[in-house]
């Protein structure tokens, strides 16, 4: 099994607190069968769609980050799977996608020193 | 609420779940105080709980410690407020309730242990209030419902009330948990009074959340229900304005809930399927009958006595065949109903209950001989175990210096 990182983009900030419920029982239904089959390595959370962005060797703060509302990364998620390919059968669960959204597939990297 | 909250935290973690109920009343305390009692009281406390376990959740680190059976979905916000939400939801709360009763009847546990657990989680009777109800002292209430937790806790999950086999085999512990927590508001022994409707209230609601159940709605828990209808119609007439204590056949029957009557015969008539024949399905039944009439000496009495002939098959006490021997009384007369009340079989386990020398008190009356009856009604009065009693055996005590008056059979009703 190796790890995988599913980073989801492109969630409706102007869903009413009714839409909101629904998708995230929709959540939860995924979840509950990802964890079922052993695939979560941790859930993860959703995010803020703002906070800071700190630069450079200045270390400057800046408030943001200020990106297009598909771009902005709303959560993430840890995954256990076979391999990439199986990483991305997984991940066409995710109700973000029937939003329009998108999941981004990425293998944790393996730094060996 | 705390069965919702048990399954949010885990059985384990019953001392958490009514914390959080605790703070929930605090509040509403606090609030209420200042902003007005809101229109949905009840809806309010569910909510205050409900945002209050979350914020159980978001502070300890992690759910792993939680209900085993909800795993991971409570350490993520993906799902965690989603989950609780739905565990809080109205249609599973009912549940909550079933799951919770039936593990408060856990098999390791002593019958009066569950019954103890039962007042004190589902019911929500303090400590006190328990003892009280069992007529045992705080400290020993304690104990017993400390030693009971643990136990509980120790099952790690609650019951499973989707599994079948284990479902049918609790079941009888659940009937008998309740039928003993109506039977102590009704025929209560406390110190206080003879009679607690809001205990006979508390099962009444318990046994109708059952039946609610597909599965809980056997014939017996119909006759069970039914039984606890048409015993809770008589409350009204069963203590005057004064606070006394009315015999059966004193009873105003205009004052008998005609709506809890009915619903009870309606159970009854439920719980006549299949070929199950319980104690409780005798009781109901003998309990119809004394709803039916307009009075006691319109009462089929005879049909009474064969209905306590077949209970002394199914459940033979020294209780039931007193009970039995009044209705012989009843029907044959009082001579007759000596002779069944000397062959009662295990007569001394009567010798600290107050009804026993007071039916041979009603029956020596009846005889004709009043100082008999006088020595008895002093021996019933001496054995009481409240005010109460003490006034209603008084009464009779005075009554023997008069003419023999009617009949005053069965004060138990």
């Amino acid at each position: 099994m190796s790890e995988f990182t599913f980073l989801y983009r492109g969630s409706d900030p102007s869903a009413s607190p009714e839409q909101m419920q629904k998708v995230m029982q929709k959540w939860v239904a995924w979840f509950k069968e990802l964890g079922a089959s052993g695939h979560i390595k941790d859930p993860g959370h959703p995010l803020e769609r703002t906070g800071k962005v700190v630069k450079g060797h200045q270390k400057s703060i800046h408030d943001g980050p200020y990106a297009e509302a598909k771009d902005v990364v709303g959560g993430y998620t840890l995954i256990e799977a076979k391999d990439l390919a199986q990483a991305v059968e997984l991940s066409k669960g995710c109700p973000i996608l029937e939003a329009g959204g998108s999941v981004e597939v990425r293998p944790v990297r393996i730094m060996n020193m | 609420m705390i069965a919702a909250l048990t399954r949010v935290f885990g059985v384990h973690n019953l001392a958490l779940a009514e914390d959080v109920v605790q703070e929930a009343f605090c509040r509403a305390v606090e609030v209420w105080r200042l902003r007005g009692v809101p229109e949905n009281p009840p809806a309010w406390l569910m909510a205050t709980a409900k945002n209050l376990a979350l914020d159980t959740l978001r502070r300890r680190r992690t759910a792993r410690t939680y209900a085993p059976e909800l795993g991971r979905l409570l350490d993520s916000e993906w799902t965690r407020a989603s989950v609780v939400e739905e565990l809080f939801a109205a249609g599973a709360i009912k549940d909550d309730l079933l799951r919770m009763m039936f593990s408060c009847c856990h098999p390791r546990l002593r019958e009066e242990a569950q019954v103890a657990l039962v007042l004190h989680i589902l019911c929500g009777f303090s400590v006190g209030e328990t003892a009280a109800a069992f007529v045992i002292s705080r400290p020993a209430m304690e104990k017993r419902i400390a030693r009971a937790k643990k136990i509980l806790a120790a099952s790690k999950k609650l019951f499973d009330v989707t599994a079948g086999p284990e479902f049918l085999a609790r079941l009888p512990a659940v009937h008998s948990a309740l039928y003993l927590l109506f039977n102590e508001g009704y025929h209560g022994a406390s110190a206080e009074t003879a009679v607690r409707a809001e205990l006979c209230q508390e099962a009444v609601r318990l046994v109708k959340v059952l039946i609610s159940h597909p599965r809980g709605a056997t014939s017996a828990t119909y006759a069970l229900a039914a039984l606890m209808s048409l015993h809770a119609a008589r409350l009204p007439a069963r203590v005057d304005e004064e606070g006394n204590l009315v015999a059966l056949s004193d009873q105003d029957r205009s004052q008998w809930d005609r709506a809890l009557i009915s619903e009870g015969l309606k159970f009854l008539e439920l719980s006549a399927s299949g070929s199950n024949f319980t104690e409780f399905h005798i009781e109901a039944a003998i309990a119809a009958i004394h709803a039916r009439a307009p009075d006691a000496a319109e009462t089929d009495w005879k049909t009474i006595v064969s209905l306590y002939d077949a209970l002394m098959e199914t459940r033979p006490s020294p209780i039931v065949a007193l009970n039995r021997a009044i209705a012989i009384a009843q029907n044959e007369g009082p001579d007759r109903g000596l002779v069944a009340i000397n062959s009662i079989a295990d007569k001394d386990r009567l010798a600290t209950y107050p009804f026993y020398p007071a039916a041979i008190g009603e029956l020596e009356l009846r005889r004709g001989r009043p100082d008999a009856a006088r020595r008895h009604f002093r021996a019933a009065r001496s054995l009481s175990r409240n005010a109460m009693e003490r006034q209603f055996f008084n009464r009779r005590v005075r009554a023997c210096g008069l003419r023999p008056s009617a009949l005053r059979l069965d004060p138990r009703s």
